[in-house]
């Protein structure tokens, strides 16, 4: 296993800048998330790591090597695609253990890591099965497991449960950051749905126009959102955005919006007035009666334990997370206060956080 | 719109027998949402119900008529498909009127124009009507499809997983936009969906499917608190309900074999009386965090209160707050 260093990464194509300086280290035994929406750059950015593509400047080190211009076949990596292309004529067996036979290990040694990597994904239970039969979570997994008996020293993932249903999904989102536990392979993983860079990922690339926006924990993503894009991008429901004009002073607590006052972690900055934008995620909305921001109740979708309630207010329709114990009607008249502590506050033209107790440092790189 | 009834239709597809006895009303004005994994057979029911396939037994009614022998086109449905197909050559406009100048109805132009830019405005679309469909994005181009059905006025909607195509930021909206439209008009919808949180956030009753049969039917609320089965339990709810053994807890019914507990129904302490519990792992999904616990060996996920400030290694005790029991069979029986 080995560390990924990405030092300031560029491929162009043509006129198209796909990749913009791109750096990031994924530490040995790390699992980083490339995440985004089509067109970002994370599948371009995977495929230099890989090999597949040529970039037009940076380096990549592999375990302190440079391999910036190396072939994918001398880069001992191991890729695992969305579309997995198993061979129908052979069993899953004879699948897993297709990659080792290619490099002429011996058929006790292969038998050997065939066997382990089987019981890592835990379907032993398949081996001699044909793969056509198989159902997509297990296709998956003897695709991942043609991966793992090569025991690279690294495993590069391109969006590989894009193709399955929302409850396989969730089974093996749990069942590839168990596996990551065990092997603990280094692993870049590509993808554009957050929810699986949430639930996986130690580190969180956000990518967005071929730049990295942000490379944080998913925690860190989450709270401390680096900029607009990525507070948007970020979240399900996304994080309410309310505008406002303001000048701002270093130290101060709280903005004016409209005829309110709103408390806010601390600024440690200081701005002349400029549009700002304040951002407050669904869970940080509270109802009360003698809540700043009025509105109107425009739909309520119940979840079972919770219940997200849309709101018609001066600055657009607002979504509030609530237990779903609490009782709403659509049209009844609310008001809404928000969670000081949480709250993030964005310059609308850069997009970026300004920064305060809650944000410090701002944007990466 | 009207009411229709489906009357104990079975259909088998050679060996597999894809709805089995499955009855169901869907009444005038409601949203039913039919629930379960690929190939419980929610999609042949409402295959069955357009005329697209021909039950081996039952039958079904719509408006009070039977219309169990009549092609898809004499039974006043309109059906939107998971693969939005429009056609690439005519604008919004044009795509959307298609239905209303079928030959055979005769609208006077004026009134389809009418119609369109009503439902347009409903979908948001109305500044799209001149674009040719493929210079539109994937959410606009679903809007189109569900618009191209809202324009009739047919006796019920049937939709197959239409949302299930756009990303998730753009399902979302959808989902508010179409349960508010479905009200607005006083539409009649059957629809189907693995995604639970479009059945418990749209639907007025939602089915729960499984091999063919129609295991429960309930308000969302009903079958999320009152489940019929352990199956039906585990299909809502997020994170899924912990099916734990009985004999973890004191105090549980005799004929219970499993308990079913969800966040609602434990009672996190840092210590105290209760069934001693570890904290593994504190996963930061973003809207919410998940906290699994190891209960003798047994994983529990539950959503965790930020403001317990719970850390990995932690240890806590654990109470039950009126859980759900099952028995042998996974039915569920009384507390």
């Amino acid at each position: 296993m080995a560390q990924i260093r990405v030092e300031a990464l560029d491929k162009s194509f043509g006129n198209f800048h796909a990749v913009k300086s791109a750096s990031f280290t994924v530490e040995d035994g790390q699992f980083l998330c490339l995440l985004g929406p089509s067109g970002c750059g994370k599948t371009t950015t995977l495929r230099m790591i890989a090999g597949l593509e040529l970039p037009t400047a940076g380096t990549i080190r592999l375990g302190g090597e440079d391999v910036t211009m190396r072939r994918a076949s001398a880069r001992d990596i191991a890729f695992v695609f969305q579309l997995f292309a198993l061979y129908p004529h052979m069993n899953v067996r004879q699948n897993i253990g297709f990659p080792l036979k290619c490099e002429g290990i011996s058929a006790a040694e292969r038998d050997r890591r065939v066997t382990e990597a089987a019981r890592a994904l835990r379907i032993s239970h398949l081996l001699d099965r044909s793969v056509s039969g198989l159902a997509g979570g297990d296709r998956q997994r003897v695709a991942l497991g043609r991966a793992i008996v090569r025991q690279p020293k690294c495993f590069l993932m391109d969006e590989p449960l894009g193709a399955l249903d929302t409850e396989m999904r969730e089974e093996m989102i749990e069942e590839l950051r168990a596996l990551h536990d065990r092997l603990g392979a280094t692993t870049v993983y590509v993808t554009h749905d957050q929810l699986e860079a949430m639930a996986m990922a130690d580190v969180i690339a956000v990518m967005n126009n071929g730049c990295v926006e942000q490379l944080a924990s998913p925690r860190d993503i989450y709270d401390r959102p680096a900029s607009l894009f990525v507070a948007d991008f970020i979240g399900s429901p996304p994080m309410n955005f309310l505008p406002f004009r303001s000048s701002l002073a270093a130290g101060v607590r709280a903005v004016r919006l409209g005829d309110s006052e709103v408390a806010i972690p601390a600024a440690r900055e200081a701005l002349a007035e400029s549009d700002l934008v304040l951002g407050v995620r669904p869970e940080h909305v509270r109802f009360s009666d003698r809540g700043m921001v009025r509105g109107e109740v425009y739909g309520v979708e119940y979840l079972g334990t919770t219940q997200i309630v849309t709101v018609t207010t001066a600055y657009g329709a607002l979504k509030a997370r609530s237990p779903a114990s609490m009782p709403f009607r659509t049209g009844e008249n609310v008001g809404l206060d928000f969670r000081a502590d949480t709250l993030s506050i964005f310059d609308q033209h850069s997009g970026r956080a300004i920064r305060t107790t809650l944000h410090e440092g701002g944007l990466h790189g | 719109m009207a009411e229709v009834e489906i009357r104990a239709v079975t259909k088998t597809f050679k060996t597999t027998r894809a709805v089995d006895d499955l009855s169901l009303t869907i009444r005038d004005g409601e949203f039913v949402a039919l629930l379960g994994p690929t190939g419980a057979g929610k999609t042949t029911t409402l295959r069955l119900t357009a005329g697209l396939e021909l039950p081996d037994h039952g039958s079904i009614h719509i408006g009070g008529r039977d219309v169990t022998r009549e092609a898809p086109a004499e039974r006043d449905v309109a059906f939107v498909f998971q693969q939005y197909s429009l056609y690439p050559h005519l604008t919004v406009f044009e795509n959307m009127a298609f239905a209303l100048r079928a030959p055979g109805r005769r609208l006077p132009e004026a009134v389809i124009r009418t119609k369109v830019e009503e439902v347009a405005r409903l979908l948001h679309i109305e500044t799209k009507l001149e674009n040719k469909a493929t210079q539109l994005s994937g959410g606009q181009m679903q809007r189109v499809a569900i618009g191209r059905a809202l324009v009739r006025s047919p006796s019920i909607y049937l939709m197959d997983e239409p949302l299930s195509s756009l990303d998730a930021k753009l399902r979302g909206e959808m989902r508010l936009e179409l349960k508010r439209i479905q009200t607005d008009l006083g539409a009649t919808i059957l629809y189907v969906t693995h995604d639970q949180t479009e059945a418990m956030t749209m639907a007025s009753r939602i089915g729960v499917i499984e091999a063919g049969r129609l295991i429960q039917i309930g308000t969302p609320r009903d079958i999320y608190e009152n489940p019929v089965n352990a199956y039906v339990a585990a299909r809502l709810g997020q994170p899924a309900i912990n099916l734990l053994p009985a004999d973890l807890f004191a105090g549980v019914p005799l004929m219970a074999r499993t308990i079913g507990a969800r966040t609602e129904h434990l009672t996190i302490a840092p210590g105290g009386a209760g069934v001693p519990a570890t904290v593994k792992r504190i996963e930061h999904l973003g809207d919410q965090s998940h906290l699994h616990l190891d209960v003798a060996g047994q994983p529990v996920v539950t959503l965790s209160d930020p403001e317990a400030r719970l850390g990995v290694g932690d240890t806590v005790t654990l109470n039950l707050n009126n859980p759900l029991f099952f028995d042998a069979d996974g039915t569920r029986i009384a507390a």
